[in-house]
């Protein structure tokens, strides 16, 4: 079994895809020869041609309408939009076809596509390309929003975003694209949708985060553990429909709860599960939920783009106090 | 200075305002008479439903329509040019095209009813439905039309925009892919002088919009929209070149938006009456009728016979559609998904609760 990293381990679901679907293609800009600007597709042009891993014009709008149109007709295109900060011309075919043909033509034509992106900050990149802008798309009904935090999910999360019926976007946090390797093993298993997964057990705090803050969360996760605090840690892994029963089993546990998110605070998907605590909940709460998120501000360019997101001592900071409520 | 590129745009009509036969070749199509009796039945009929939409909307039997009215001609061609197989991006008022493929009258008195089951409709299957965000079904044919170019099919994508879709980026993005990719595909400009209250000659200063294709290397040509024969002819040809695997056509038709925009514009704030008028002797229908008649092949007794069952037609189609009754609450949740979130599940059914036990709806989800 191979050890990969959790950019391989996306290669890896889409090489397999490839491999035993003939309705699968890649489309997007430089995934061909050049593997994308990651190497997500590296090596996939070479085996498979350049019909299914498709080098296409510099047109974001074109290359997610072409995907509606392609997945409308029986494929299930995968489509890259090289980071996040670009996808905002995909938005309207995203928002305003994918997410509702299937609704519109009562089942007549379906969108079976994945819109795949690299997203999050911390890689020291240029302006546009540090976003996390995930809750543009959890709002949006129709839409799965799907975001890996570790090698493993992220071969069996994007293995069940491509057979779906119906569209996913697909956001890849760039900045763990090399932090670990795990040993996954390439039997095209998937990893469900739609549910949270808890992926360290504990008694005393519930840590709730998704994509690159796992990293982070982890680190806290341990540090408490030096203190003799058991944390729970739950990766939501769907952001969008929201698994709130896995989170609010683990609440019951814990009765406390620290949500972590690198993107901006206001309508966020934490602000989702914060509501949803507070109605299905309550009465399990021992301390406030607390939030530790991104600031309400433009990213900062990569000078100051730690100071904005969050760390492992403001998790722990978060989880003192929490912890403090007796 | 060298030349490296240059264009022309050529402008193709047969029929005249006045059912006259022009041009030094006359195409098989100008001469089946048959076949353009039946095309003929379609423009009426096409028209007949046009007239008691907007008359459903106006007393409040039908929310906010879009007419064709006027465009009959370019829209049938597009249809009879086609073959099933054929798939067909249109934006939002190319009934005739639709009619011809098959699609049921009161599946679009359903769209325009606030009916999502309107778009679930007739006709070939692979059909796109009603595109409201302007030239966005540009792209999707686009797509179709690599899905089918990656499976070898003989097949094509036509995409229909307006002269004011041809400014957005989704039109110029496919045509561009439609070059890159040497695509099966017509797009199509449905050139109405009009969108909503902007004229045609400020959406652009080129001398066409057709040549908008040429920029992206494509074969562009302009033809009369009001000419039935002009535009079969034309998408024929294209159709033909896309199976052969030569790439896409951009077409150009010129007509005229006799019409309001909707049925929710007023173009008398912004057009003048006398152009309407003037438009009126170019429209398509009259010029038909005129080259059947010149030809023998039609009279006065067949046309009130045609208006006669056109009307019965429409009528029927009218009482299915006033009949379909409302999809059902259900119905907002059931097609969202394949597997149904159980979050949403959760919300089907607080809304069905609320809708009792006795609901009316329910009955005909």
């Amino acid at each position: 079994m191979a050890k990969v990293t959790l950019v391989e381990a996306v290669t890896m679901a889409m090489d397999h895809e490839l491999g035993h679907d003939k309705d699968v293609v890649i489309m997007g800009e430089d995934v061909g020869i050049n593997g994308g600007v990651f190497r997500a597709t590296k090596g996939l042009a070479q085996k498979y041609g350049d019909d299914r891993v498709i080098d296409t014009p510099l047109a974001e709008a074109m290359i997610a309408g072409m995907a509606v149109g392609m997945s409308t007709q029986g494929l299930k295109p995968i489509a890259e939009a090289q980071f996040m900060g670009f996808i905002y011309p995909m938005v309207e075919h995203i928002v305003c076809h994918a997410a509702r043909m299937r609704n519109r033509t009562r089942g007549r034509l379906t969108c079976p596509l994945v819109i795949r992106a690299p997203y999050g900050g911390g890689i020291h990149a240029p302006e546009h390309h540090s976003e996390s802008t995930e809750a543009l798309f959890a709002h949006i009904p129709g839409l799965r929003v799907v975001i890996p935090s570790s090698p493993t999910r992220a071969y069996g999360l994007l293995l069940a975003a491509i057979r779906s019926p119906d569209p996913v976007i697909f956001l890849e946090p760039k900045r763990i694209y090399h932090w670990s390797k795990e040993e996954v093993d390439d039997d095209g298993e998937e990893y469900p949708l739609d549910m949270c997964y808890v992926i360290r057990e504990g008694e005393d705090v519930t840590l709730v985060t998704w994509g690159a803050m796992m990293k982070e969360t982890l680190e806290a996760a341990d540090k408490l553990a030096e203190q003799g605090v058991s944390a729970e840690v739950i990766d939501v892994a769907t952001v969008s429909p929201l698994d709130m029963d896995t989170i609010a089993e683990s609440v019951a546990k814990t009765g406390r709860c620290v949500i972590v998110q690198e993107a901006a605070r206001h309508c966020s998907v934490s602000s989702e599960i914060a509501a949803n605590l507070a109605d299905q909940g309550l009465y399990d709460l021992n301390a406030p939920v607390k939030r530790v998120t991104g600031y309400d501000v433009i990213m900062p360019l990569f000078k100051m783009e730690k100071k904005y997101m969050p760390t492992t001592d403001r998790i722990l900071k978060a989880v003192n106090q929490v912890l403090e409520v007796s | 200075m060298t030349t490296v590129a240059s264009f022309n745009i050529d402008y193709l009509q047969y029929l005249t305002p006045n059912g006259e036969l022009v041009g030094d070749k006359k195409p098989p199509i100008a001469g089946d008479f048959d076949k353009l009796k039946s095309i003929y039945e379609l423009m009426v009929l096409t028209r007949t439903f046009d007239t008691k939409a907007v008359a459903l909307q106006r007393t409040g039997k039908l929310g906010t329509y879009a007419s064709c009215l006027g465009h009959e001609a370019v829209h049938i061609g597009i249809g009879a040019a086609m073959s099933e197989k054929d798939v067909f991006a249109p934006m939002y008022r190319e009934y005739g095209t639709q009619f011809y493929r098959g699609v049921k009258m009161s599946e679009v008195l359903n769209y325009w009813g606030g009916d999502e089951r309107g778009s679930n409709f007739s006709g070939p299957q692979h059909d796109f439905p009603w595109c409201v965000p302007i030239a966005t079904q540009c792209t999707h044919a686009a797509g179709a039309a690599m899905a089918m170019k990656l499976r070898g099919a003989k097949r094509a994508a036509v995409s229909v925009v307006g002269d004011g879709g041809s400014s957005k980026g989704d039109f110029l993005e496919a045509i561009n892919a439609a070059s890159a990719f040497t695509l099966p595909m017509v797009l199509m400009i449905v050139n109405n002088q009009w969108a909503i209250s902007v004229p045609r000659k400020k959406q652009s200063s080129g001398r066409t919009l057709a040549q908008k294709g040429v920029a992206g290397g494509l074969p562009s040509i302009q033809v009369d929209g009001n000419d039935y024969i002009a535009v079969y002819t034309a998408v024929r040809a294209a159709l033909k070149r896309a199976y052969e695997g030569k790439g896409a056509t951009v077409i150009e038709a010129i007509t005229y938006r006799l019409s309001d925009h909707t049925t929710a514009d007023d173009a008398s704030r912004y057009r003048p009456d006398d152009e309407v008028e003037n438009a009126r002797q170019f429209e398509p229908i009259k010029r038909m009728r005129k080259y059947l008649m010149n030809n023998k092949q039609w009279n006065e007794q067949l046309e009130n016979q045609l208006i006669e069952t056109c009307k019965k037609e429409v009528n029927e189609a009218v009482d299915e559609y006033l009949s379909a009754g409302n999809p059902g609450v259900a119905s907002m949740f059931d097609y969202m998904f394949e597997d149904m979130p159980h979050t949403l599940e959760a919300q089907k059914q607080y809304a069905l609760a609320l809708e009792g036990s006795d609901s009316e709806e329910k009955s005909n989800g």
